[in-house]
């Protein structure tokens, strides 16, 4: 479990009013650490094609939705009662956007293992393509870590890093994306299973931008500014086909 | 102790025109049009400080917000824009204050006269004990602004509209202004200190003792209003200081510690102490 940093933690005026935001961090950093270990878990059965495994990834989702609808709850209700303005209002508002990103970073884990459950079917799939694909999850899963920590410390360097070094797991995508095409050259049977597989490389990306998304979120939680708009970027949306 | 419009005054009103006292709008250096211009003022009550060396621009057309804590001298710095400070025993006020380029502390500056241009709006509504019409005619009257009945006539109607009143009262103006709920009392004074045509209004506090509907009422009016006055308001309520104003200044322990557009002290201040302020962890 992480620990959870508050800005101006401790000394309001009204104690109930920062036991309300800590309680909200605390509940934010909760549902982000149940969306990492889906996305792991996903990563995992996808790997093994363990059917089963990937039934009991669908079916968590429904946690991180229920959490989503809980933490959001409770946000209207702090800016009902103590209508917060300043660092408070980053604090009250923020978490509408946080849990928006990682109800839909659930999402993906959860395609991903919609994707396990259809290639749990296939008997061969490419072992580089797959190699390729678990390299691309590893980073993923690494950069849900980092954004997560420097939410819960409220750490601005390091969400910072997360922002700008989204374009290794873009590179890594386009890598896959022309693997793909060229197995899916080579090998006309195996087009089906490459869709798919194609769509776990594209969910993991995805997984990566919502990352550097949470980590916009942080720097305006922590400095009430906007992030610049001017990011490295890696590969392009959908990589083209030379 | 004379009363003029929504004004006090110790002095008897001048026979001179309201416009003895006007003079053409001046444009201040960074380009905006500033209404008052504050420098380096000071307030002193008999030995004590209230406060030091104030510097402050309000703009024309908007709304400045002046909050902070209690005995932080904001009602005190809102008082030296009208000079009403002249009334109060052992307060000495130094500093210059310039109302359209002029300097409101000159010789040739009739308090009275400054303070027709300079409206104020109290906490408690304190209409005159007499009835709704003759609250908003004393006023235009006594400063030549109207004279035939014709004239009054439509000073009191005109200035009650604007007021958002002249609906609720149009059938009884001639019953007494203190018979009115505490709202309308409210709406009746910002309607009387409307009839002199000033072009700033003072307001202190003018919804703290005022229920939900009556304040969303006065906040209407102020953002109405702002569009022809310069208006400062003192405030404890921080999201109406947020909903009404365009400026907002915070003053602590007698000094102005940050100023500057409402929306980014509300959600982002510079200083900490300010911060602490607005969301409640002042200790």
């Amino acid at each position: 479990m992480r620990t959870i940093s508050v800005l101006g933690m401790s000394d309001h005026i009204v104690k109930s009013f920062s036991d309300d935001l800590h309680q909200l961090a605390t509940d934010i950093t909760r549902m982000g650490g149940l969306a990492e270990r889906q996305v792991g878990e996903a990563l995992d059965v996808f790997m093994r094609r363990n059917a089963a495994g990937a039934r009991a990834v669908i079916e968590r989702d429904t946690d991180i939705d229920n959490m989503q609808k809980e933490i959001e709850r409770q946000a209207i209700r702090i800016l009902v009662l103590r209508q917060p303005v300043a660092q408070d209002m980053r604090q009250a508002v923020t978490p509408f956007k946080i849990v928006n990103a990682i109800e839909r970073i659930g999402d993906l884990a959860k395609n991903i293992a919609k994707r396990t459950l259809v290639l749990a079917e296939e008997s061969a799939l490419d072992a580089e393509l797959l190699e390729a694909i678990a390299e691309m999850g590893k980073l993923v899963r690494q950069r849900i870590c980092d954004i997560l920590d420097a939410y819960a410390t409220l750490d601005l360097e390091a969400a910072t890093r997360v922002w700008m070094k989204d374009e290794d797991i873009d590179e890594q995508f386009d890598a896959v994306f022309h693997k793909l095409l060229s197995v899916m050259r080579d090998q006309p049977e195996a087009v089906e299973a490459c869709a798919h597989l194609l769509f776990v490389a594209k969910n993991l990306e995805r997984i990566g931008d919502h990352a550097t998304n949470i980590a916009e979120i942080v720097h305006f939680l922590v400095t009430g500014e906007e992030m610049g708009t001017h990011r490295p970027r890696g590969g392009s949306e959908w990589p083209t086909v030379s | 102790m004379t009363q003029i419009g929504n004004v006090t005054s110790q002095h008897a009103p001048s026979a001179a025109p309201k416009e003895a006292l006007q003079s053409s709008p001046k444009a201040a250096p960074d380009g905006a049009d500033h209404k008052i211009i504050a420098r380096d003022v000071d307030v002193f009550y008999g030995d004590k400080q209230a406060l030091d060396k104030i510097n402050i621009d309000i703009p024309n057309g908007a709304v400045t917000a002046f909050i902070g804590p209690s005995g932080c001298g904001k009602s005190t710095f809102l008082r030296c824009f009208n000079r009403m400070n002249d009334t109060i025993d052992g307060c000495r006020v130094t500093g210059r204050i310039e109302l359209d380029g002029q300097d409101i502390h000159e010789k040739s500056v009739d308090p009275v006269l400054l303070r027709a241009r300079v409206g104020m709006v109290f906490q408690k509504p304190n209409p005159f004990p007499k009835s709704i019409y003759e609250n908003i005619a004393y006023g235009p009257r006594i400063h030549g602004l109207a004279t035939s009945k014709t004239e009054i006539d439509e000073v009191v109607e005109t200035s009650l509209r604007r007021a958002g009143l002249w609906e609720e009262v149009k059938d009884r103006l001639h019953q007494p202004g203190t018979g009115l709920s505490g709202g309308q009392q409210q709406r009746l004074v910002i309607a009387r200190a409307i009839a002199v045509s000033p072009e700033v209004i003072l307001m202190d506090e003018p919804c703290s003792a005022l229920d939900p509907i009556a304040t969303a009422k006065i906040e209407e009016l102020i953002d109405e209003l702002r569009e022809t006055f310069a208006i400062v308001i003192v405030t404890h309520s921080m999201a109406q200081a947020a909903r009404v104003s365009q400026k907002t200044a915070f003053f602590h322990l007698g000094s102005l510690v940050e100023v500057g557009d409402t929306e980014e002290i509300f959600t982002n201040p510079r200083d900490k102490r300010t911060q602490d302020y607005i969301t409640g962890r002042f200790g």
